[in-house]
């Protein structure tokens, strides 16, 4: 029993380091696609904000001016697809996907052309990363026979993202469903005609909606460089934006759902990460079948497991007053 | 433009050229990864750079992002008249065969792969003979009798690295634990910090103490892991001491700077002949590190043996298995 505590211990842990770009990215996608944009420019607005965060950590020292330089940096990203989005009425994938290449463009310059070292930042000192933090009263924690050990190892030690991260899936339930703002917001994204009827400005929710999620990817991509990692790399986000993305949909974009879907992909890459060359009843998988389950989960998923997901009615649709 | 090039070129003969010397005009195509990528490319990087510091020849550069940048920048490279270029990584081995084929005045080199041509040197390592001595090394600073290994894309190369390492762990200690890891089987396997320092971790947590990478650019984030963690990292292909003074073991070496400051140097000298070599502990073509910032960390003891087993290993007492003469390894 205890040996089986110790090895499933450091797996749920994983599981929750793991997820949390996730989260923060998926629910950046909800707050956009709920208000009716479609949001596929998750993936380059967390390199902009990883970027940014080790960048700006590297020359202050300081990891909560790099989380700040973050959130600026992807929230003029999505300030940038929501003109393109709400004023301009362009198309919201095209624009998105804009923001992608940007993004990986322009970050891998700027570290080259700043830092010299060819599209990465320098390694940062522990001072200017996210420490782990020691969870409280773990000694008298600890004490509870089996429950104990299991509790300090997988909630205990980690960042402070990782913890905003989960506090953040209420806080968004609740703004979404239980507040008026919410309301508006989740019209908008439905009948966003009935919104203007009511004399409410659709272009200033959606915008709001938008920045939101540009609020979210920034912390998410901070969490890559400054809590999971050290440094920014090119490409280092890794398609992330996009399983969130995956992970959004499979939620059917709920906020509860979003948070179980992000935790299912982040035990599968520990998993992967764990369970690799490791025999599991008699039999040694190999490297690429481990790695390839999270995307066969996604299809099978998004074939029929989780039933029809049915986005918001007007995501993806430009609103123009009707004259 | 051609007019220009001829300027350029007779610039070069009147700045830095000596009489006998040829002039030539040496490029390098880095591969993914970059070529600063404190490991791989990087150590490409600092050969060429020598060369031009020595010689003042320029040496032009280009660095692939993406997959079918490789051709086209070796055959851009080609068309202008660069001379010998260096193609970096085994990945590059179609490119380089297309390319070759189509410029047979033109010198290639190619470092980690064999292409058969006349105007092709192939560049090869005994990388198991240097993973052999960090297998070594780890075997006899870890504590708890269990090492880790993380490779970046799951391909044959790395697997030698991986197989040379246990060989060498297991001749310090027969029973030590080895746990081997792959970052992934694309190429991306080579840029993701955040998922190799997962990999240390999860060896870690399973108890080991020593991690050795070959992971390129997904490397800092194990040796990072591996220096939060209070515990030991192993660089890899340059000298990767420096990154963590005191938490890096040693770094494998492997000299491909070495390498490509001489096949430069033969350009130069008219000496350059195609064909396939390979350097492995004899010619000081790959080793492990010993310098101020893990001196530290290894004993004398350590030294003496890495030494010894340096000696069998070049006088042939010791044979090393290669993964990849018959894809399999004898140790696991």
């Amino acid at each position: 029993m205890e040996a089986l505590l110790d090895t499933i211990a450091p797996i749920l842990a994983a599981t929750l380091r793991v997820a949390t770009p996730l989260i923060l990215a998926a629910l950046a996608g909800l707050f956009a696609e709920r208000s009716g944009v479609v949001d596929v420019g998750l993936e380059g607005k967390m390199l902009a904000g990883a970027f940014a965060a080790a960048a700006t950590a590297t020359v202050t020292g300081s990891v909560w001016y790099g989380l700040g330089a973050a959130i600026g940096a992807a929230s003029l990203l999505a300030l940038l697809h929501a003109f393109a989005c709400v004023t301009l009425r362009g198309n919201q994938v095209v624009s998105g996907m804009a923001i992608n290449v940007l993004a990986a463009g322009l970050t891998a310059t700027l570290a080259l052309a700043w830092f010299r070292q060819g599209g990465q930042t320098p390694a940062l000192p522990a001072d200017a990363r996210f420490p782990a933090l020691p969870l409280p009263g773990a000694e008298w924690i600890a004490e509870i026979p089996l429950l104990g050990r299991l509790l300090v190892t997988v909630i205990g030690g980690h960042t402070a993202p990782v913890y905003i991260a989960f506090a953040l899936v209420p806080v968004a339930a609740f703004l979404l469903w239980r507040t008026r703002f919410g309301l508006r917001l989740r019209a908008c994204g439905e009948n966003p005609a009935a919104v203007d009827s009511a004399g409410i400005s659709v272009a200033k929710l959606r915008y709001a909606g938008v920045l939101i999620a540009g609020v979210l990817c920034g912390m998410a991509g901070a969490t890559i460089s400054t809590a999971q990692g050290a440094a920014f790399s090119t490409d280092m986000t890794a398609g992330r934006g996009f399983i969130a993305l995956a992970a959004l949909i499979v939620a059917k974009w709920r906020p509860w759902p979003v948070l179980w879907t992000c935790l299912a992909f982040g035990l599968l890459d520990a998993l992967a990460i764990r369970l690799q060359g490791v025999p599991v009843f008699g039999v040694t998988v190999p490297v690429q079948a481990m790695q390839a389950v999270p995307y066969v989960l996604t299809v099978v998923l998004l074939a029929g497991f989780v039933g029809r997901a049915i986005p918001p009615r007007a995501a993806g649709v430009p609103y123009v007053k009707e004259r | 433009m051609r007019r220009l090039l001829l300027a350029a070129l007779g610039a070069l003969v009147l700045s830095g050229g000596t009489a006998f010397a040829q002039q030539i005009r040496p490029a390098i195509v880095f591969d993914m990864g970059g070529r600063f990528d404190r490991s791989f490319n990087e150590a490409v990087h600092r050969g060429g750079q020598e060369f031009q510091q020595a010689t003042g020849i320029q040496v032009t550069e280009f660095e692939v992002t993406a997959e079918p940048q490789r051709e086209q920048a070796l055959r851009n490279f080609a068309r202008r008249g660069q001379d010998p270029i260096v193609a970096v990584g085994f990945a590059q081995r179609a490119a380089v065969t297309a390319v070759a084929a189509e410029f047979p005045q033109t010198r290639f080199v190619i470092i980690d792969s064999f292409v058969d041509a006349p105007n092709v040197q192939s560049v090869l390592f005994r990388e198991e003979q240097g993973s052999y001595l960090a297998g070594m090394m780890a075997a006899m600073a870890s504590r708890s009798g269990r090492v880790g290994f993380v490779g970046g894309m799951d391909i044959p190369l790395i697997r030698k690295f991986a197989c040379g390492y246990v060989q060498g762990a297991r001749a310090v200690n027969p029973n030590v634990q080895v746990f081997q890891n792959m970052t992934g089987s694309t190429p991306a396997a080579w840029r993701d910090p955040v998922r190799g320092a997962e990999l240390a971790r999860s060896q870690i947590e399973r108890g080991a103490d020593v991690i050795f990478h070959a992971a390129g650019g997904t490397g800092t984030g194990v040796l990072q892991a591996a220096a939060d963690a209070g515990r030991l990292g192993i660089g890899v292909d340059s000298n990767q001491n420096h990154l963590h003074p005191g938490r890096v073991l040693t770094s494998m070496l492997k000299r491909v700077d070495v390498a490509t400051r001489i096949a430069f140097e033969q350009a130069r000298a008219g000496t350059w002949r195609g064909g396939r070599q390979v350097l492995g502990l004899a010619e000081d073509g790959v080793g492990v590190s010993f310098d101020e910032h893990n001196a530290a960390l290894v004993t004398t003891e350590m030294r003496a043996r890495i030494e010894q087993a340096r000696a069998e290993v070049v006088a042939g007492r010791v044979t090393v298995h290669d993964f990849m003469s018959n894809n399999t390894c004898p140790v696991q």
